[in-house]
């Protein structure tokens, strides 16, 4: 069964699944902007779009690929972490192995556990809530997502928890997306540095948007 | 009893002869190919090549080497290139040119059959070295790109950047591993020859030793191929790898191979020079550097200041001065030789002052630093890990060093030796480069030799061979041989002698290049021969070897590669005395041209020496193959 | 200078390896790294010690038979460099120097610092060539090969095989010394056409021979002494890829 226990095939499917995870982030940090509207007017909006999004079919969809990917992105990365401790044999007694290599690049699965355990409490807090929950209905009859998030981020150690789940999530994105494409083949070597600067910058930037919000959240309340 | 030689050159003209002995030789049809079996000791390039094309034909190859994989052999080493006549730079090459050239190169000590085969083989490696993917130089239109090379005015020499060797070898390793693959190669390495086995007096198998386990194995076949390389390494201090040695052919030279013309080591001109007494080895930089490189010493002794502080009118470009046609491309022996008369004369320059300047900075201000970067960037990045100087900004120091052994066992037309089914290619053997061999030749040979003779003269060999059963390795030759070699191996752990043997390595190695190494004189070479003599009597009482016969155990494959030296030592110095002229590589003091150029003598030794073992390696009986010149009129060599 | 090592001992495959401590006091800054081993060896010989065995030949970082963990870092402290190229002018007197073998699953320890590093030769044998037998080649100028083109595959083609990038990995995997070759001939047009069967063939034997997987840590690079480029490996997976979905 060489699609289980190919590691390229694997790692395409990590790659895959990362990438997938990535658009997903930008188009979740894009709906979440509306949360720095003014108060009153991001409230209607933001429930306003939640609304949409629980109910449009096609975004439904996307939702189970995305749960999916999540998923596979998490089990292979298990499958994969057991398999490389298998290859490695024993340990070095000196290790300075790591001057060669970013620590961020050898902590993945490290880092990951952070942005898995993150995504457990996310959802209980917010999408469970919100899909199983009662939550008060705003003027316009939609649920008020908005308020409830005004709620949790008035505790300073939520924020500071979505801080640090967000700067690991950063971390992740730093070396996950340019070694993305690698494992899929991208060899070219001009694309490859493109591909590696675009990496850096789409890090930062998701980093950068998704820790204003929780700050913003806290501060204006 | 000195024994009439027969080299078994083919009838017809001497560009027909090759043809002509193809047209005739025995075949061996393919069903009957998967019933003989072939032993391959070494997998260099020889080795290798002379492996993967036998197994693609069907015989049943077992190939050995002592190193943990067969990629690792010397052969892939070798930097700067290997000689193909091609002539795709359209300047005059031909067949005829570069058999000249060789045979020239070689001091016309060579046998022209042999030598002129090799240039004519020489195109079809390119064609098979491009189809196995060598990455070699290219124009920018696609083409094979050429470079020149010491010793000839021609530009036929094909490269990969300063990494020839090791390019060419991958692609016979590889070809070699496809085979594995197949099932036609069976590999044995870490595996170390310790004796050939005869059976009726021909070559019927090997004894060697897994050098993981110390386990002593049988190995039978219908013949057997040694493609061990040189024997550099006897003068301790040389371009070679640790492990190259003379065992494998010393040890078929005991069982009566001839041993022919041992003395004749290339000195290298361009390697590192020794920095210090617990140096293990002097790198080589390729000779490709002297095509950009200027070679000079001050001209005042002792001069103190550094390179750059000395003025042009202050330099003395020797080889340029003496040799105005060839200037720094001058042959590897008149370079090497020239190097030693500078720093003999006192001009030496480094710290021991045993070096001399390799200088690039008129290159770099004509070409500009980018260009020589691409062609020499591997060499400089090397010279600066070793020393630690940038070569780009201060010149490079280097000094002549023990490389390539033009000797070696005797062999035929066939590549065979004396011993029926005995074969003998690359370095090993003796054939083609005469007494000195030009830069480029030895890739080449190693590949011909592999890929394009032995195939054919072993089927010669094994049309009659399949008629005779697969020898037993119960035979009392195979039980005699391995209780031989256990008996040396107990010999050296039980001695707990207070030397190891790489001290007496560096003794011997120190005595040779001392008396038998660049020049060699009578007086010289007689003392040396006392002090082997003496040194190899107290191997036998004061050597201390750790360890067991039966675990691995480096000391102990160091002592019988030094034990064999220490007899092979004493046979070149015995060659080098009985060769009363000079001939490339060697140089007897005694016979010099007025200017101080190697003086043969054509009349008296216009024959290769091969020596018989006799039982005793004081006496060794020479016998003579005669070189006769019927195509090419030996001339007093000027590269004036 | 005065150092002090710290030396991996270890009788086979099947005994525990320890580490032995040695002080040497005479080390000139010249002497390569192996040759002040050398200087070790013969001391423990003249002692009556059993030397420690470690695996060299050229000695010139061509031939890949070299390659010990110097302080925890594969060939030592300099970057794309072997480790007899090393000398010891890059250390300090008075340095405590710990040395070990190349560590991974496929790389059984035979004894001390030897490893047995066959799995490179197996993963070759699966596939690393152009199957042209002697004899049928064309013409070499017949097939063109572009000055870049060229220039590229031998730039993969200058792997040594020595094991350092699998030493080196935290996966132990040998995806850059299979991309090498895979990437070399691929770029070559007389490579081109068994590149698919080639590549699946050497990627299935890596994994049978429990070599890890690549995380694109680049470690392998920094250490290889050839600075084979880590690209390697993205047209390993490209040509993959391309493979798995042809058939």
């Amino acid at each position: 069964m060489w699609f289980i226990k190919n590691s390229i095939t694997r790692k395409n499917l990590m790659a895959l699944t990362g990438l997938f995870l990535c658009l997903f982030l930008v188009i979740h940090l894009l709906g979440n902007f509306q949360l720095l509207l003014p108060k009153e007017e991001a409230r209607l909006q933001y429930n306003l779009y939640s609304d949409f999004l629980s109910n449009n079919i096609l975004v439904k969809l996307i939702s189970y690929g995305l749960y999916a990917s999540i998923l596979i992105h998490t089990l292979d990365s298990i499958y994969l972490t057991i398999k490389a401790k298998k290859a490695k044999g024993s340990s070095y007694v000196k290790d300075n192995r790591g001057r060669a290599s970013k620590w961020y690049s050898r902590q993945m699965m490290f880092l990951g556990s952070i942005v898995f355990a993150f995504l457990v409490i996310h959802f209980k807090d917010f999408w469970f809530v919100y899909k199983f929950g009662t939550l008060p209905l705003d003027t316009n009859g939609n649920k008020d997502l908005y308020g409830l998030v005004l709620v949790s981020f008035e505790n300073l150690w939520y924020v500071l928890l979505y801080g640090f789940a967000i700067l690991s999530l950063g971390f992740h994105l730093l070396h996950g997306f340019f070694s993305a494409f690698r494992t899929i083949g991208l060899y070219n070597p001009k694309y490859n540095s493109i591909i590696k600067t675009v990496g850096i910058v789409f890090a930062i930037a998701i980093t950068f948007g998704y820790f204003i919000i929780p700050f913003y959240m806290y501060l204006i309340d | 009893m000195e024994k009439e030689i027969h080299a078994n050159i083919p009838e017809g003209d001497l560009k027909d002869k090759w043809s002509n002995y193809k047209a005739k030789a025995k075949l061996v049809s393919p069903n009957n190919r998967k019933k003989l079996d072939l032993i391959v000791v070494g997998t260099g390039l020889a080795g290798a090549s002379a492996a993967a094309s036998l197994a693609e034909m069907g015989y049943n190859i077992k190939s050995f080497c002592f190193q943990d994989s067969p990629r690792r052999a010397h052969s892939v080493a070798a930097q700067g290139g290997v000689n193909a006549m091609k002539n795709y730079q359209n300047d005059g090459d031909s067949v005829f040119r570069m058999f000249y050239d060789t045979l020239k190169g070689g001091d016309f000590r060579s046998r022209e059959a042999n030598t002129y085969r090799l240039a004519e083989c020489s195109a079809s490696l390119i064609d098979q070295a491009v189809a196995q993917g060598v990455p070699f130089g290219r124009e920018y239109s696609g083409y094979l790109r050429n470079r020149s090379f010491g010793g000839v005015q021609v530009s036929r020499t094909f490269y990969s950047r300063g990494q020839t060797g090791q390019q060419l070898l991958l692609g016979a390793y590889q070809a070699l591993m496809r085979q594995k693959e197949q099932g036609k190669v069976k590999l044995y390495t870490r595996h170390e020859m310790l004796d050939l086995v005869l059976i009726d007096g021909k070559a019927k198998g090997i004894i060697a030793r897994n050098l993981d386990t110390g386990k002593i194995e049988r190995h039978a076949a219908h013949a057997v191929i040694l493609a061990t390389g040189g024997f550099g390494k006897i003068y301790y201090l040389s371009t070679l790898a640790m492990g190259c040695n003379a065992s494998a052919i010393w040890r078929a030279h005991k069982k009566g191979a001839f041993m022919a013309n041992p003395s004749w080591t290339q000195i290298h001109p361009t390697s590192l020079p020794q920095s210090g007494p617990y140096q293990s080895k002097l790198t080589l930089m390729s000779e490709s550097l002297r095509n950009d490189g200027r070679i000079w010493v001050p001209k005042a002794k002792d001069e103190k200041r550094p390179p750059h502080d000395i003025p042009e009118n202050e330099r003395d470009y020797y080889l340029e001065r003496k040799y105005p046609s060839f200037g720094n491309l001058a042959p590897r022996d008149i370079s090497s030789r020239a190097a030693k008369e500078q720093i003999d004369a006192g001009k030496g320059v480094g710290p021991l002052k045993n070096a001399v300047y390799l200088d690039f900075e008129h290159a770099i201000k004509e070409y500009g630093k980018d260009v020589i970067a691409e062609r020499y960037g591997n060499l400089f990045s090397m010279y600066e890990k070793i020393t630690g100087i940038n070569a780009y900004k201060e010149p490079m120091k280097i000094s002549p060093s023990a490389h390539f052994s033009m000797g070696g066992l005797w062999v035929d037309y066939d590549l065979m030796t004396n011993i029926p089914g005995l074969f003998a290619i690359g370095e090993a053997n003796f054939s083609d480069h005469g007494a000195n061999r030009l830069g480029a030749n030895s890739l080449l040979q190693a590949c011909v030799d592999g890929y394009y003779i032995a195939p054919y003269t072993l089927q010669n060999y094994l049309a009659d061979q399949i008629q005779v059963e697969k020898p037993d390795i119960k035979h009392s030759a195979f039980e005699q041989a391995e209780a031989d070699v256990k008996e040396q191996l107990n010999h050296f752990i039980q001695q707990k002698g207070n030397k190891t043997a790489e001290e007496f390595h560096r003794e011997v190695g120190k005595i040779l290049y001392d008396k038998c190494g660049l020049s060699r004189s009578e007086e010289g070479l007689k003392t040396a021969i006392a002090q082997i003599q003496n040194l190899r009597e107290e191997y036998k009482t004061n050597l201390l070897v750790p360890g067991d016969v039966e675990d691995i155990n480096s000391e102990l494959e160091r002592a019988g590669r030094v034990s064999d030296y220490m007899e092979l030592a004493e046979l070149m110095c015995i060659d080098a005395l009985n060769r009363n002229e000079s001939c490339g590589a060697h140089y007897r003091e005694e016979f010099q041209t007025e200017d101080g150029e190697a003086k043969r003598n054509d009349k008296d030794f216009a024959y290769s020496s091969a020596w018989e073992w006799s039982g005793d390696a004081s006496s060794p009986i020479l016998n003579k193959e005669p070189l006769k010149f019927e195509y090419v009129q030996p001339t007093q060599r000027s590269y004036k | 200078m005065v150092i002090h090592l710290k030396i991996w001992r270890q009788k086979n495959q099947h005994t525990k390896g320890y580490l032995e401590s040695y002080t040497l006091n005479e080390v000139d800054a010249e002497m390569s790294f192996l040759e002040m081993l050398d200087s070790l060896n013969l001391k423990l010989a003249k002692q009556g010690e059993r030397p420690v065995e470690f695996d060299h030949d050229c000695r010139e970082g061509i031939c890949g038979q070299c390659g010990v963990m110097i302080n925890g870092i594969a060939h030592g402290p300099l970057k794309n460099t072997s480790t007899c190229q090393l000398h010891m002018r890059s250390f300090k007197d008075g340095d405590t120097i710990y040395v070990e073998p190349f560590k991974a699953k496929a790389f059984p320890v035979i004894r001390d610092l030897k490893v047995d590093r066959s799995g490179l030769d197996e993963i070759i044998a699966a596939g690393g060539y152009i199957s042209v037998n002697t004899g049928q080649a064309p013409e070499a100028n017949s097939i063109l090969v572009s000055h870049e083109e060229s220039e590229s595959a031998f730039d993969s083609a200058a792997c040594i095989g020595c094991g350092a990038c699998i030493a080196t990995c935290k996966n132990a995997s040998a995806a850059l010394f299979t991309s090498a070759k895979i990437s070399q001939l691929a770029k070559l047009p007389q490579g081109q056409k068994e590149s698919s069967k080639r590549t699946v063939d050497m990627v299935n034997r890596m994994e049978e021979l429990d070599f890890g997987h690549c995380t694109n840590t680049e470690a392998c690079q920094v250490e290889c002494p050839q600075d084979i480029s880590v690209l390697n490996i993205a047209q390993m997976n490209y040509e993959y890829n391309k493979a798995k979905l042809k058939s």
